[in-house]
């Protein structure tokens, strides 16, 4: 019944960095919002774009503010900052609690176990962008609970060389491909059982 | 009826002047003269025109010395909490940036001719110059002051991409002194600033010791010697 597209998780901060929200999708929208004002206004008083550590420093400053005052209550979701600066790829999580750590493999949101499970089999290190969609969406697939979730639409984004280091929607046909192997993967699981 | 009094009691100090910068390969080297006017009178014959902004950047002066030197401080304390926060170095593009927003910000309030160079890992050796108005602009090489009307052609002409480090340096000094030898508000020393991924290196060019150039005499230690000398002076 849901209009696909019309529940997007993930948004782009600036050219070379976009987020993935998990948790209350008018929170996530927020700290994004923040993230593009810090993005910009960076630009606007250095010149360059914002190196992706640095945004995430700001970021995370914003979200551990709201646990400070009783005024205030804490943003209901966690954030997936990754980006592609002078000193390379990097993907960063944002926590509510203001904590925010840089990660080769990160997950959140309720399959977040199993996913990590998953990512912690893969070879990060020898893996390029393309094949790590199709990882991606196999985990995904995976994780999810036919019997107790309900149906999802499949959202995914990348920054790397290929997309000429600009944070983009993969590309139709890469996605398609992602799916149709990962329904596969999960057919053949089943089978092994 | 006022009495009269000579301009320099009343006339801020300006820099005359003479800066400029220019790239080599591996990286900048800044030169400028030592002569702060005020009015007619050299308040300073010795001054330093090329202040330190972080390790690795450096800017070379010149219109009001009052506004140039309040643009650096500013930009100096930000340059600095910013590298702390960054916690690596700023890059030239950033500290050009800094400068840039204040020039521009404050344009009807200021009058500062600035040039900025530097050297970082990204992108190696560069030059901003930064003249009244506020806008930016990345150049291979780049003079500033009043002196620097009588370099433009000499730079067109002598400058070429990838010069080592000492032919960058003697051209350097070389347009400075030229320019010094034409203009009244340009003199003093010469005083060079090298920068590149090994660190900084400032020179001294003493005012005697400068090349001299068409209609120069060669400088006199008194006037005693002028009248004593074996040879008159033929007219």
């Amino acid at each position: 019944m849901l209009l696909e597209g019309s529940n997007r998780r993930i948004h782009s901060v600036h050219r070379h960095a976009g987020m993935a929200m998990a948790g209350l999708a008018a929170d996530g929208r927020q700290i994004v919002s923040q993230a593009r004002g810090e993005a910009n206004s960076y630009l606007s008083n250095y010149g360059e774009e914002i190196p992706i550590k640095e945004l995430c420093d700001r970021v995370a400053s914003y979200v551990h503010l709201c646990t400070l005052y009783w005024w205030l209550r804490p943003f209901g979701s966690a954030a997936l900052l990754g980006g592609y600066d002078r000193d390379g790829p990097q993907l960063y999580m944002i926590e509510p609690s203001g904590v925010a750590y840089r990660y080769f493999g990160a997950a959140v949101g309720k399959g977040r176990q199993a996913a990590k499970t998953e990512i912690e089999k893969l070879n990060l290190s020898e893996m390029t962008c393309r094949e790590g969609v199709i990882e991606v969406a196999k985990i995904l697939y995976s994780v999810h609970d036919e019997a107790k979730d309900k149906a999802f639409e499949l959202e995914m984004s990348w920054i790397c060389d290929e997309s000429n280091r600009e944070h983009q929607r993969v590309p139709a046909d890469l996605l398609e491909d992602a799916k149709a192997v990962a329904k596969a993967a999960l057919e053949e699981d089943m089978d092994a059982d | 009826m006022e009495p009269w009094t000579p301009d320099w009691t009343k006339s801020p100090h300006s820099m005359g002047t003479t800066i400029m910068a220019l790239q080599y390969d591996g990286g900048v080297i800044l030169g400028a003269d030592s002569r702060t006017s005020t009015g007619a009178y050299v308040a300073n014959r010795a001054s330093d025109k090329i202040t330190c902004l972080t390790d690795y950047v450096y800017l070379c002066r010149s219109g009001s010395a009052a506004d140039s030197q309040i643009i650096s401080d500013y930009v100096r304390y930000f340059l600095n909490q910013h590298t702390i926060q960054l916690g690596r170095p700023a890059t030239v593009k950033t500290a050009a940036t800094l400068v840039r927003e204040l020039s521009y910000q404050n344009k009807s309030f200021l009058e500062a001719g600035l040039i900025v160079g530097g050297w970082d890992k990204y992108d190696g050796g560069s030059i901003y110059a930064i003249p009244l108005g506020g806008t930016a602009l990345k150049l291979p090489f780049a003079t500033g002051g009043s002196g620097s009307s009588y370099l433009y052609g000499f730079l067109d002409q002598a400058w070429k991409e990838g010069m080592s480090k000492e032919e960058a340096e003697a051209l350097v000094v070389k347009a400075v002194s030229l320019a010094m030898a034409r203009d009244s508000g340009s003199g003093g020393v010469v005083r060079t600033v090298v920068i590149n991924e090994q660190g900084v290196t400032r020179n001294f060019y003493a005012g005697d010791k400068l090349p001299l150039w068409h209609e120069e005499i060669p400088r006199q230690n008194s006037l005693l010697e002028t009248f004593t000398e074996a040879e008159p002076m033929r007219t």
